[in-house]
């Protein structure tokens, strides 16, 4: 097995979450492009902690599993809150803040 | 990564052994499902779907770390990601849009321009990985990490951190629950 294949099919995860984000309008749809993302980083670090026989990569994987879980618990109380105040949950209305 | 892996196996004296060859036949299998699932995930009309679509994605992930012998990562992932954060987004689905079926405005219109940030970082990221890690090989005696010292590997060296974390996910469910709360 090369470490290279599972570099490459973390970064191919990686570029589809990032096309998620930057296209998908549904605040909840662009939260899983985000779980996408921490996922691809997830399995670098576990293949390093592989490549290294070193305990750390995992025990980071583990760390960003429950930092995930926290960011997509706060991440949807805010999109329930966006479409509770304005009846849509699309981000691109989402402009109250502009200038 | 120059080489496809059957035709480097014939080539090296050194016969690897059958288990780490079926492994990477499930490694490119599992991979394949992933990457598959990824693209409807982010291309569907429908966002139950698209939410499947990821438990599938997220599937091939844990077991990704099986075969690279995170075990207890594995676990964690399918405990806390497809049990836990999947149950939370289709909440999050049932809870914005009562619609059923197929909706025509998920989408940017100029999703070509997404399309092309994105496969301008997987140009510039495969093109670096394949240029410094060439054929580096994964140790051939790939062990299990042990549950147990991953234990006391938290327990003593990331103590501080982990912690940190448990303060972290305090914080995160008092913050979910004020901000989601009707008053």
């Amino acid at each position: 097995m090369f470490l290279n294949q599972f570099l490459l099919f973390a970064a191919i995860l990686f570029c589809i979450g990032v096309y998620g984000v930057l296209t998908r309008r549904n605040g909840v749809l662009v939260l899983m492009s985000i779980e996408l993302i921490l996922n691809a980083v997830n399995i670098n670090l576990v293949a390093f902690g592989a490549f290294n026989d070193d305990l750390g990569g995992q025990i980071f994987a583990l760390f960003t599993i429950a930092v995930a879980a926290a960011e997509v618990g706060v991440g949807l109380a805010i999109v329930l809150l966006i479409y509770r105040n304005r009846r849509s949950i699309d981000v691109s209305e989402s402009n109250l803040l502009k200038g | 990564m120059k080489c496809f892996p059957n035709c480097v196996f014939a080539q090296t004296q050194q016969l690897t052994s059958t288990g780490e060859w079926i492994a990477n036949g499930f490694f490119y299998f599992l991979a394949a499902i992933a990457i598959v699932s990824a693209l409807k995930m982010v291309t569907t009309k429908n966002v139950v779907h698209a939410a499947l679509y990821l438990l599938v994605v997220l599937s091939c992930v844990a077991a990704t770390y099986v075969i690279l012998g995170a075990e207890f990562a594995a676990a964690t992932q399918v405990l806390v990601y497809l049990g836990a954060i999947m149950v939370l987004l289709l909440f999050g689905v049932m809870l914005t849009r009562a619609k059923i079926g197929t909706e025509t405005d998920l989408d940017y219109e100029q999703r070509w321009i997404g399309g092309l940030v994105g496969a301008g970082m997987f140009a510039v990221m495969a093109y670096s990985l394949i240029e410094y890690f060439e054929d580096t090989k994964m140790p051939s005696d790939l062990e299990p990490q042990r549950t147990q010292d991953v234990a006391g590997e938290i327990f003593s060296t990331y103590i501080v951190p982990f912690e940190v974390l448990s303060v972290l996910l305090l914080a995160a469910l008092i913050g979910a629950v004020v901000v989601a709360r009707k008053d």
